[in-house]
């Protein structure tokens, strides 16, 4: 579904991906981990097509397709969503009438008839049972006022409507409480179906015992310096990270000896 | 001859003509009297006027506006004047056509007794001729405002409002003041005055809308004086055609534990220009003055408020904000004055600006003179763009460049939108708001 090859981006002229290599197939879910600064957000926003992240080398397939070449609009109608780690308030336009016209931004690219608000209703009601979200925040406007727990929740809400092929989860976990994080990552796997996939980025193994991954990848300094299945995850949590900066700068001794 | 005394030249012959066949109250001719002469001393302002510098109302003078023939846009009938009407207000219409009084478009049926909505123009010799004599033109009168003069020189068309002490008019009252294409282009003058005795209650609309894309000239005067304890809610909306010109100013004056809520929108004119002043005049008086105005390629807004606070114990509140595209100017100045003796002043004033282009361009100054220590007061303004971040957010779920745009201009507005309290404004707004956004935004 997801393939990157040798992916180099700068944000402000710094190079923060220094070749990213990355596979992820049709019903898996892989967690991307690593110390902050490590690039793991500027990999979630560059598959999203954030205007800031310059894309100096490398390519992306989505598909088959060369997912650089379109705008964060089209990629989202082909079916890759970002949950943000820091989402972003929409003063004046309710969440509902914002969820209804994404969802039917995505109706019409696929040549399918609208959803009139009565019932996008139904739809939007059933959908907000997976995460538990209460009905007031739906007249709300867009995770103006939420509390921290309520927007991630948001998040997966957006993501439980619009159905994307890809979920790319940047931090999620960031933030939540025990409890939250529970219905977070309950709504995350009602979601997980044979034919989408999910990367999650997160910082703490913590959010990999509700959400079981297929792979885990370790992100240091713009390098994936380590893959392994969701054993590495405990190692990372039993050692810390420095103990991959310490075998990176190793290798990194031996090659320059 | 010069260019000013060739302007002022034509306003002096239709003024002639105006007092030889005008049969009012003596009262009155000496009103317009002094006015016109007021006028022909300070002829148009000039942009080097303070207070005028970044507006030129020289095109106002040069196109050469006669004063509109009572008989203009007689042939507008009520199919043609009810796309302009509020359903809130069907059953409390004043309309006026070229700024005269058309009893036949208007209806009053559900006025409660005692409450009067009337043509001013009758109502000068009518039953509250006092009430009238006493207070007209006492506010307007005031601080050498050209147009102003102007407008009582050529006092004519208008309306008058009355509410007795302890009255609450239920229903808003719309005061409709349309424009038809006339020719020559021609000028009109509405005027609104209304007195709200003690404890009353009462909401008006104020709007100006065309007929027709036509070039006009409304030159606009509104006096309201709050009594004790009374509540008046204004709306004005401004939706002159894209030729128009229109300067208006709104002046109330607030007694007692009075309040007086003025919300704005400014769609229409090519050049318009509103000077508001609200005297908090006694202790307890309460106001808020809040406005959007939405601009685009050609058209220039200026709007110049002082918030007046003479008296202890007051509280004024105000928010514009300023949607700009194309290639538009707009202006905000904003004057809020805490004199010596207003102990205890609370007053906030904010006006925020989006800019949707870059040959868009706004001047804005809000302005905070205080001569007492014991007040509450703040301000602030700001010019912006689109958040990238947000539109990021948008594009992200799927929806096209455009239309996230608009959102977030919509949700810009959303805030002052949401003070006009009745939905068939409401949704007047959102449409004119949303079509607008969309017929201009690249794609």
């Amino acid at each position: 579904m997801l393939e990157i090859r040798d992916l180099h981006a700068t944000v402000e002229g710094k190079e923060i991906l220094r070749g990213i290599n990355l596979t992820v197939n049709k019903g898996e879910i892989h967690a991307i981990m690593g110390p902050n600064g490590s690039g793991k957000s500027t990999l979630a926003k560059i598959l999203a097509g954030h205007p800031a992240y310059e894309v100096t080398k490398g390519e992306v397939l989505f598909e088959g397709r060369d997912l650089l070449e379109l705008a964060p609009d089209e990629r989202a109608r082909e079916g890759i969503f970002l949950a943000f780690q820091y989402p972003v308030e929409v003063p004046g336009v309710s969440n509902a009438q914002f969820l209804r016209l994404a969802y039917n931004e995505k109706r019409k690219h696929r040549g399918e008839e609208e959803l009139d608000p009565l019932e996008f209703k139904d739809l939007l009601a059933e959908r907000a049972k997976i995460v538990e979200m209460d009905a007031g925040l739906m007249s709300r406007s867009v995770n103006e006022g939420f509390s921290g727990g309520e927007k991630k929740r948001n998040e997966i809400l957006q993501m439980a409507v619009l159905e994307p092929k890809l979920a790319v989860l940047d931090e999620t976990d960031s933030g939540l409480d025990i409890d939250a994080l529970r219905v977070v990552a309950d709504g995350v796997n009602k979601l997980r179906t044979p034919d989408n996939a999910i990367v999650l980025v997160t910082h703490y193994q913590r959010l990999l015992n509700y959400i079981v991954p297929d792979r885990v990848h370790v992100l240091y300094r713009g390098r994936i310096v380590s893959s392994g299945g969701k054993e590495l995850a405990y190692e990372l949590e039993e050692k810390g990270y420095d103990w991959i900066k310490e075998a990176v700068s190793d290798q990194q001794s031996a090659i320059g000896a | 001859m010069s260019q000013a005394i060739k302007e002022q030249n034509i306003y002096a012959g239709a003024f002639r003509e105006l007092s030889a066949r005008d049969g009012g109250p003596s009262w009155v001719a000496r009103l317009r009297e002094g006015a016109f002469e007021r006028f022909e001393e300070t002829g148009f302002p000039t942009t080097d006027e303070e207070d005028w510098k970044y507006t030129n109302v020289a095109p106002i003078a040069r196109s050469e506006f006669q004063p509109a023939p009572p008989a203009a846009g007689a042939e507008l009938d009520l199919a043609g004047a009810e796309p302009f009407i509020y359903a809130e207000a069907r059953q409390s219409r004043l309309v006026f056509v070229n700024g005269c009084f058309r009893p036949d478009l208007s209806s009053l049926e559900s006025v409660p007794p005692g409450v009067v909505a009337a043509d001013l123009a009758a109502a000068l010799a009518g039953e509250h001729a006092g009430v009238i004599r006493e207070n007209l033109g006492r506010l307007s009168e005031q601080g050498g405002d050209a147009f102003a003069a102007l407008n009582t020189a050529f006092l004519g068309g208008g309306a008058f409002l009355y509410v007795p002490a302890g009255a609450e008019v239920e229903a808003p009252v719309q005061l409709l003041f349309l424009s038809a294409p006339t020719e020559p282009e021609s000028a009109a003058f509405p005027r609104v005055l209304v007195v709200a005795e003690r404890d009353s209650r009462l909401d008006i609309i104020e709007s100006y809308a065309a007929t027709e894309e036509a070039a006009y000239f409304t030159d606009a005067v509104v006096e309201v004086f709050v009594g004790a304890g009374a509540r008046v809610t204004h709306y004005k909306v401004q939706d002159e055609s894209g030729r128009a010109f229109h300067v208006a100013s709104t002046r109330a004056e607030l007694a007692r534990d009075s309040s007086y809520d003025l919300t704005t929108v400014t769609l229409g004119a090519r050049l318009s220009r509103h000077n508001i002043e609200v005297k908090l005049d006694s202790e307890g008086a309460a106001c808020r003055v809040d406005g959007l105005y939405i601009v685009g390629d050609g058209q220039h807004t200026d709007t110049h408020s002082l918030i007046d606070h003479q008296r202890p114990n007051c509280t004024s509140r105000q928010n514009y904000k300023g949607i700009l595209d194309g290639r538009s100017r707009a202006v905000f100045n904003g004057r809020v004055f805490v004199h010596e003796g207003a102990h205890r002043t609370d007053a906030e004033q904010s006006n925020k600006n989006l800019l949707l282009s870059s040959e868009a361009r706004v001047d804005t100054k809000p302005q905070l003179e205080i001569f007492n220590d014991d007040v509450k007061c703040s301000h602030g303004a700001t010019v912006g763009q689109l958040e990238e971040e947000e539109l990021f957010y948008l594009l992200s779920r799927g929806l096209h460049r455009d239309l996230a745009r608009n959102l977030l201009t919509y949700g810009f507005a959303e805030e002052i939108v949401e003070k006009f309290k009745f939905d068939s404004i409401r949704a007047q707004l959102d449409e004119a708001i949303l079509n607008r956004l969309r017929a201009r935004l690249e794609v």
